[in-house]
């Protein structure tokens, strides 16, 4: 039986819901809607002289081979992003969950990062790594390793990927660990009076039990991956060196903002709308049904 | 819209009812001049407003240039564009081709009857914003070059005579060698790589940067940068890169620092760098002209300019134009030339102003404050250097950094990237013609 809320009034539901949508509709839905009909548009940046193209920026998009490795780089960057978050905070959460003295102190070390905002994060682990006065290249420069994330692609994408990874691990860690302390004690328990070691108990008990929460992480890393790591880029790589680290939202601001091609740009946005709503639902439609709730 | 009116009628009417000295006309200015030279630039401004009473210079800062730039896009869009714009120097062909968005200086001093006379300019720093007719179109306010620093005291410990500069690309590899053999770790590097080693680069060999005047003759320009002297450059600078006597250090001023700091021992970058190694630099420096290759006919030509110019933007009432005519005549003049000049390390915009700041005798004082004039006047400027007017540049110049950046790491022969930096760039400048038929 399910507990369901039943508003008697007519309007109050509506009245209640206003403002969010409201909220909605002028920063989402007019933006996007904007966005749309701009990329049908080839203007210049002053916006006096408009014409009305078609698909052409599309079009140009796709044959743009910078585009399509902006794709790749997204890929790898958010598969990296996701999946080193969730793995590296599963387990620091798993390990504080068992932590008795000083968990406290733990966890709110761990929790940390998250109040720092992205371009701070970048900056950060910018400096650690800068090539010529960073402490990391000073210990890795020790170790015989040529590190210049200025001109070596790979490097300047660890690099963005260790920023993002690190910002992220705290609002992982948080969600896991809550899921962790909601797991009841008497499952686990009961396992190891059968005889199943810390191992077995954590992939046959606690991870299936946690998978709702990682299914739910799993959707909201891959948006960080895809949109809040803007910051981080901007303030580090900037997309360089040669595209190594353009991601498409980054590219989508790049081209719209600094480069002044509000067509290109406002293609390039719709697509990854499209994107996201087909990861969403894909996520939602699919991954979902193999989620033990 | 009709409030708005009303709104406006009733202020009016309360400013006519107040004393006269209220009646000034604001002119709103947006610049990009963070810091040190922000104060230098509000300082420019409170001069002018105190010698007259009509008109009041607002300098708004607005961020770094293409955030600026995008602002007042944004702002003009919205109908409140402010009156005038400091605009980078690649910005310079978007700013042009907005006719309906600009009013060309030429016609704001001509309107206001102000004295003006735009052969006063160094002519390098004019050409770049006058139209193929002879109208300038915005007013050159703070220049650069790029120039090449050497770390004297490193050349002494490498058993090189820091008299001797190197003046070629032949020489410039030798010492290097020398350099790096004595025990330099970073020997040469350089900032904003396309601004020196392409475009000032081209200007220098007198060899073009695009078709049509370098983009100044028409919209319907390509990119040239693949001629055998550009590939043989980057070839060169590949192999620097791979024997590691050139150190790439990004595409702005990062390389400042790595000289700055004694790690690198010669640089090629902006001349506004001075200001900081004056205060930071704890070693003997000097400043020189850039290197050229020696065997290419009619080298060393004359440099470029960078930095910024401002732009008056349109639909202002008339009155606000004399203001804005009045503020241009005050800027020229070669007192607040100096002042600039000598504050900053922009190089002095007109000829009066250069020789003035000669005759105080502070060329004497700061050996190398001069070599950016002379190298931008080494030679009357040709249609191949005195500058380059391509569309959406901030977008061509980074294709061509990371066609540099390949050749830099390795992954690509320098043919094959400036190939694909022309062909990438000419898709860009298609596009801006297409948007601005």
């Amino acid at each position: 039986m399910e507990k369901r809320v039943v508003f008697r009034s007519a309007w109050l539901p509506y009245a209640l819901l206003a403002p969010q949508i409201a909220i909605t509709i002028v920063f989402f839905f007019l933006p996007a809607a904007q966005a749309i009909w701009f990329s049908f548009l080839v203007q210049d940046p002053f916006g006096l002289k408009t014409e009305f193209v078609w698909l052409q920026n599309f079009k140009e998009l796709f044959g743009d081979s910078h585009y399509l490795d902006s794709f790749k780089v997204t890929a790898v960057f958010s598969v990296l992003v996701a999946g080193f978050g969730i793995a590296i905070s599963l387990m620091l959460a798993t390990m504080a969950d068992r932590v008795i003295r000083g968990a406290l102190a733990y966890k709110t070390l761990l929790i940390w990062p998250y109040a720092v905002a992205p371009a701070v994060a970048g900056v950060l682990w910018a400096f650690l790594f800068a090539p010529s006065i960073g402490i990391l290249t000073f210990v890795l420069k020790r170790m015989g390793i040529d590190w210049n994330w200025i001109i070596q692609g790979d490097q300047a994408m660890l690099l963005v990927v260790i920023a993002s990874v690190w910002k992220q691990i705290s609002y992982n860690f948080l969600f896991f660990l809550a899921g962790l302390q909601s797991i009841p004690k008497s499952l686990i328990e009961a396992a190891a009076i059968d005889g199943a070691g810390p191992t077995r108990r954590f992939w046959t008990i606690v991870f299936p039990l946690l998978s709702p929460t990682t299914f739910f992480l799993l959707v909201v890393n891959i948006v960080y991956a895809f949109f809040d790591t803007f910051g981080v880029i901007d303030a580090t790589t900037q997309g360089g060196p040669a595209g190594a680290t353009q991601i498409l939202v980054y590219k989508v601001y790049h081209d719209g903002v600094k480069a002044g091609d509000l067509g290109g740009s406002s293609a390039q946005s719709v697509v990854l709308m499209a994107i996201v709503i087909a990861l969403t639902v894909v996520q939602f439609r699919f991954v979902e049904k193999k989620v033990q709730y | 819209m009709r409030f708005k009116v009303f709104g406006a009628a009733l202020f009016a009417a309360g400013i006519l009812a107040a004393p006269a000295a209220q009646a000034q006309t604001e002119i709103q200015w947006w610049h990009s001049m963070g810091g040190t030279l922000g104060e230098k630039l509000n300082a420019l401004a409170t001069k002018f407003n105190a010698s007259q009473k009509d008109y009041k210079v607002v300098p708004v800062f607005k961020g770094s240039y293409p955030e600026s730039m995008t602002a007042a896009m944004a702002a003009f869009r919205a109908g409140n564009a402010p009156h005038l714009l400091q605009v980078f120097e690649v910005g310079t062909a978007t700013m042009m081709a907005a006719k309906g968005a600009i009013v060309p200086v030429s016609k704001v001093m001509a309107d206001a009857k102000e004295p003006f006379n735009p052969k006063a300019y160094l002519p390098a720093v004019a050409g770049y914003y006058t139209d193929s007719k002879g109208n300038m179109l915005s007013f050159p306010f703070n220049s650069s070059t790029v120039v090449l620093y050497i770390n004297r005291d490193a050349f002494k410990k490498a058993g090189l005579n820091p008299d001797q500069v190197p003046r070629t690309w032949k020489e410039m590899n030798a010492a290097a060698l020398q350099l790096k053999v004595r025990g330099q770790e970073c020997v040469y590097t350089s900032g904003w790589p396309s601004w020196m080693h392409i475009e000032n680069f081209s200007a220098w060999h007198n060899v073009p940067i695009g078709t049509k005047e370098n983009g100044m003759a028409g919209m319907d320009t390509v990119f040239s940068i693949n001629s055998p002297l550009h590939v043989r450059h980057l070839t060169m600078l590949g192999d620097m890169s791979k024997k590691g006597l050139f150190t790439y250090a990004g595409r702005t001023n990062q390389a400042e620092a790595k000289f700055a700091s004694g790690e690198c021992a010669m640089l090629t970058s902006s001349t506004g760098a001075q200001g900081n190694f004056r205060a930071n630099a704890k070693f003997d420096w000097s400043v020189n002209f850039i290197p050229y290759h020696d065997d290419v006919q009619g080298a060393p030509q004359n440099s470029i300019i960078g930095g910024a110019s401002v732009w008056v933007m349109s639909g202002k009432k008339a009155d606000d134009y004399k203001g804005v005519a009045k503020f241009f005549a005050f800027l020229s003049t070669p007192e607040i030339q100096m002042e600039w000049h000598t504050g900053t390390g922009y190089v002095p915009i007109t000829m009066a102003a250069y020789e003035m700041t000669r005759k105080s005798g502070f060329y004497d004082k700061n050996p190398g404050a001069d070599i950016a004039v002379k190298q931008l006047t080494n030679k009357p400027p040709t249609a191949n250097s005195k500058g380059l007017r391509f569309g959406n540049f901030v977008q061509g110049r980074e294709v061509i950094e990371e066609e540099m950046e390949g050749v830099f790491a390795g992954k690509k022969d320098a043919k094959t990237a400036l190939d694909d930096a022309v062909n990438r760039g000419n898709v860009i400048l298609r596009k801006f013609e297409a948007a601005n038929k």
